[in-house]
């Protein structure tokens, strides 16, 4: 009996050991940004292209900021949750639009007429919070990206909660479920906002 | 046989196809130096949209952004540990394909050395343990008479008795 123990509790184990790393997902890598100050940008609004936006306006607030694109799939997943939210009024809720154009695999940059990428992010990430609903404060345009690697962002959607300091207290890459609504968001929101 | 040869040519020349369509490689970029150093730093991170492709090798988006990004960061006169920790201070420590040695990754580092060492103590008591259960059951006399008995018995060198 005692000689079969052994590599019995080996493989128990190692069964364990497998069956831990195939639940984990691969692309939750944690963000170093978490508990670093929001890197600062200053960027057109999608509602108003000569006005800009940047982070330390929001000083002294609870915020959330969302990754979002009109080519990006599981966005659209998200999507009805953040509107729900919207319309709690929980916090505010910012939309980083990002590579709007130049992202769409369909899209060759290089064979647009030149001067006209701006003008196509703005109507086509216009249209698409028209047909889906726009549960956003107000988006900014991250054109081509730049903005985008300050934050680390490497799969859209992903979504940032900043507490009043303007530091990054979660930052969640993939779309929001509405269990991590209840279970994380909501809960580390009402924590941040006392 | 020349058949053979003839349909193995075919078989070639489709397989050869798509390449031989291919347009020419991109010529040369104007500065290698910067061209050298950003082959050197972006094989040494990882592509976060293909984990297992390194920067230097996705065609990723993301990528193509990135290495753009760190062209122009050699060109702004950064140094290659600037650069590394640019990288590190947006997408983590997962980014490099070589951490950092630290009190998290300390496991990663030595976990499978310890592993090896465990399993060598392990089995050389097992290999120990079995040497000296051996030598307790040593045989008696009358067992190393039978032993004896029987391998005459079936040694076909003596024949059947």
């Amino acid at each position: 009996m005692n000689r079969f123990i052994w590599p019995l509790l080996a493989f128990v184990a190692l069964l364990v050991l497998l069956a831990v790393g195939l639940s984990l997902n691969p692309r939750d890598v944690p963000s170093p940004l978490v508990g670093k100050p929001a890197p600062q940008f200053s960027l057109p609004l999608l509602q108003a292209p000569e006005q800009t936006f940047s982070p330390s306006e929001m000083r002294g607030k609870v915020w959330l900021l969302n990754v979002w694109a009109s080519w990006c799939v599981t966005c659209r997943q998200e999507h009805p949750l953040l509107v729900d939210m919207a319309k709690k009024q929980t916090v505010p809720l910012i939309g980083l639009n990002y590579k709007e154009v130049r992202g769409d695999g369909s899209i060759d940059l290089a064979k647009l007429p030149p001067g006209s990428e701006k003008r196509q992010v703005i109507e086509r990430a216009g249209a698409w919070l028209a047909q889906h609903g726009n549960p956003y404060t107000l988006s900014v345009l991250d054109i081509d990206g730049r903005v985008g690697i300050d934050y680390g962002v490497y799969g859209v959607p992903e979504t940032y909660l900043i507490d009043k300091e303007g530091i990054i207290r979660l930052k969640h890459t993939g779309p929001i479920t509405a269990e991590i609504v209840s279970g994380k968001l909501l809960p580390m929101i009402a924590d941040l906002s006392k | 046989m020349s058949r053979l040869l003839l349909i193995l040519f075919l078989a070639l020349l489709v397989c050869s196809g798509p390449s031989v369509r291919a347009g020419e490689a991109a010529p040369l970029v104007a500065d290698e130096a910067t061209e050298k150093r950003l082959v050197a730093i972006s094989s040494e991170l990882r592509c976060l949209v293909c984990q297992n492709e390194s920067l230097a090798g996705s065609q990723a988006d993301l990528a193509n952004d990135l290495r753009r990004e760190i062209r122009s960061l050699i060109k702004a006169g950064k140094s290659d540990s600037e650069i590394m920790s640019f990288m590190v201070e947006r997408y983590g420590d997962f980014v490099r394909y070589r951490p950092p040695l630290k009190g998290s990754t300390l496991l990663l580092w030595f976990g499978p050395a310890v592993l090896l060492v465990i399993v060598l103590l392990t089995l050389l008591r097992y290999l120990r343990q079995r040497e000296r259960t051996i030598a307790a059951q040593a045989m008696t006399a009358s067992e190393q008479q039978q032993a004896t008995a029987l391998l005459r018995d079936t040694d076909p060198r003596q024949g059947t008795s």
